[in-house]
């Protein structure tokens, strides 16, 4: 842990979060894409849906270690504490699903003894037995949970952009870069 | 301490406004990618419904190809293949076989006396941990040219209106060959006579990197056992199951891999048109069938024989059907598995 306190993220959380970002976001309609529709583009999205579901996975690791290692910025001091409980929680599920939903997606073409192909002649191992109840649970999860985090995406942004342009507290900055407003920082009393 | 909201570029209600916009924004583009804006479009859950009258799925049971029964075997190739693809499946060797004999119908309960068109499922694996699945039929070319087509004919099929089927032939007419296959070609008392076609094209990659596009077909050893359609009337309901196991206990079956490699311009996207005959084809190998085991808690069961499982050497062309099968049958698939305590892992019936 870093004991500066910072106003930002360090570059490189910053470039991490707007990466995974947009890998996440791509995956969320690359998933809902491919199960509806019967066309060629079916099996173009269901090879890039693996991989970057990996991909996904590893950067997920890769930035909770970057974090355990730098810390983050405080939140503002005055953040009505249900907003900041808000805030913390839903970071929390944000990196537990970043980790679960590959997770799943990978156990679930074992279960179904699926080979797990990321390209062309390179597959990553089985990691659970053929079962069709492992099967069938991991599909509904990878199904619910895709939509929860579809959800709390959508409130994020929501909060960041209140963050950016009601409460201009210099959240967004925090994790977007640029100057904050002028008037974000406390007195020192 | 001035207030943070001191100098706004503009309201707060606007504010909230582009939020809310954005944020609508994303949920409608995604909402319109899942396909829940466009009730019309074909996605793989409509076509899987099409197949059975609702409340009439084969429950626990494949939606299309109900009835079958599984075995376990070897693929010996001679090395020949090896030409056309750098896929380990080709080097000269033997690699294990986990596949599925079965006919169409959407009953599991169907009489064997009502298979038509038979169908054979493999998947082979190597060891380089690669695998290749795929699904034959006894049709020698597909009935329809485009997926929309198939859908359209299991919608007419399935109607009750009986100018349905009419006016489908009407508008497809590709279908004239299989329509005459039904018609014609005899019928066959055994799994073990038959010829299965794979009917799509798919590109095979040899080791210089060069594309061939090609379809495949399982050649039998055995003889053909053509039986006049009034004799098969009389038969058990499962008597091809018996009679597989009665052939496989006396000695296993043999099946020749055969290779057609298409010419340039010859019709790789549609598998209702057969290509010229004087094609180069190439044997790349034999299968061989040795054990049978029933469906119901045999190692087929719960294989999707999605025919785009592809090992490095091989991929799919401009043939547009087998996405269009990996995405139904894994519909299929997630649908069956998640009923299986309605298909008892218990062996019933005439096959131990
Ligand atoms: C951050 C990671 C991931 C996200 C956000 C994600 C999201 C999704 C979504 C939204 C769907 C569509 C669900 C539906 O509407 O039915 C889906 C389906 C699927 N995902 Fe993922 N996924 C992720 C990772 C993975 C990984 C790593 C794999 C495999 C290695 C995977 C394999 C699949 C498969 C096979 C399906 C189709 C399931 C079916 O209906 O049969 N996913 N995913
Ligand atoms: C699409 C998927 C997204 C995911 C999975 C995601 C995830 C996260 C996570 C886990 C954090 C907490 C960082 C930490 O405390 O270590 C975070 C922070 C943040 N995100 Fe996102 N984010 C996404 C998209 C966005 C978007 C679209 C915006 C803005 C328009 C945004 C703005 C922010 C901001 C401003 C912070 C800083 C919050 C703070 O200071 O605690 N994020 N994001
Ligand atoms: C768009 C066209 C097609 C659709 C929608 C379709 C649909 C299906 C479905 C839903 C299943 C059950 C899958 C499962 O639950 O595992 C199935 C099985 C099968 N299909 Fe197709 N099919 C199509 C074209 C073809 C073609 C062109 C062939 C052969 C050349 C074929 C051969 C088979 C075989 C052999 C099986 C049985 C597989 C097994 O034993 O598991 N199908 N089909």
């Amino acid at each position: 842990m870093s004991d500066v306190i910072h106003d930002r993220f360090t570059p490189l959380q910053r470039v991490l979060h707007w990466v995974m970002a947009i890998c996440i976001l791509a995956m969320l309609f690359i998933g809902v894409g491919m199960v509806s529709t019967v066309m060629p583009k079916h099996l173009t999205l269901v090879s890039i849906h693996k991989p970057l579901g990996i991909a996904i996975l590893v950067l997920a690791l890769v930035r909770l270690g970057v974090r355990a290692r730098y810390g983050t910025p405080p939140l503002p001091y005055d953040l009505p504490e249900p907003m900041r409980l808000a805030a913390v929680l839903s970071h929390w599920v944000l990196y537990a699903l970043m980790i679960a939903m590959p997770l799943i997606g990978w156990g679930m073409l074992s279960a179904a003894r699926y080979p797990v192909v990321l390209f062309d002649g390179v597959h990553l191992p089985s990691i659970l037995p053929l079962s069709d109840s492992l099967h069938t649970a991991l599909w509904n999860a990878h199904r619910a949970l895709a939509l929860v985090f579809f959800a709390l995406i959508l409130l994020h942004l929501a909060a960041a952009l209140f963050h950016a342009l009601v409460r201009r507290d210099g959240v967004f900055q925090a994790m977007a870069g640029g100057s904050p407003p002028k008037v974000q920082i406390a007195p020192a009393e | 301490m001035p207030p943070r909201q001191s100098a706004p570029s503009r309201p707060v209600a606007v504010s909230l406004l582009v939020i809310a916009l954005v944020v609508g924004g994303v949920a409608a583009a995604f909402a319109y990618t899942a396909g829940w804006l466009s009730p019309e479009r074909l996605t793989p859950d409509r076509i899987v419904d099409a197949f059975s009258p609702p409340g009439k799925e084969p429950l626990g049971h494949r939606r299309n190809h109900a009835k079958g029964i599984c075995f376990t075997g070897v693929f010996e190739a001679n090395g020949e293949g090896a030409a056309l693809s750098k896929a380990r499946v080709f080097a000269k060797g033997q690699y294990p076989v986990l596949g599925r004999f079965n006919f169409g119908t959407t009953d599991p309960a169907a009489s064997d006396v009502t298979a038509r068109v038979k169908g054979l499922a493999i998947s082979i694996t190597t060891p380089d941990g690669q695998e290749w699945r795929s699904g034959m039929i006894q049709l020698p070319v597909f009935p329809v040219s485009t997926v929309q087509g198939f859908y359209d004919l299991l919608v007419a099929s399935g109607s009750k209106d009986p100018g349905a089927m009419p006016a489908f032939v009407a508008k497809h007419p590709e279908i004239a060959p299989v329509g005459e296959w039904m018609k014609t070609a005899p019928w066959t008392a055994s799994y073990a006579d038959v010829r299965y076609n794979g009917l799509n094209a798919f590109l095979f990659t040899d080791s210089s990197g060069a594309d061939h596009a090609v379809r495949w077909s399982m050649l039998p050893a055995q003889q053909p056992t053509d039986v006049p359609a009034d004799d098969l009337a009389k038969r058990d309901p499962n008597f091809l199951e018996q009679d597989l196991q009665e052939r496989v206990a006396a000695g296993p079956l043999h099946w020749t891999m055969s290779v057609m490699v298409a010419n340039p311009g010859d019709p790789t996207a549609d598998p209702s048109k057969a290509w010229p005959d004087d094609r180069k084809t190439i044997d790349v190998g034999t299968l061989t069938v040795q054990n049978v085991q029933a469906e119901a808690n045999g190692p087929c069961r719960d294989i999707n024989y999605d025919p785009t499982v592809l090992p490095g050497g091989i991929r799919t062309s401009d043939d547009p059907f087998p996405a269009a099968r990996s995405s139904a049958y894994a519909v299929s698939y997630d649908r069956r598995t998640a009923e299986a305590g309605d298909y008892p892992r218990t062996t019933t019936g005439a096959t131990p």
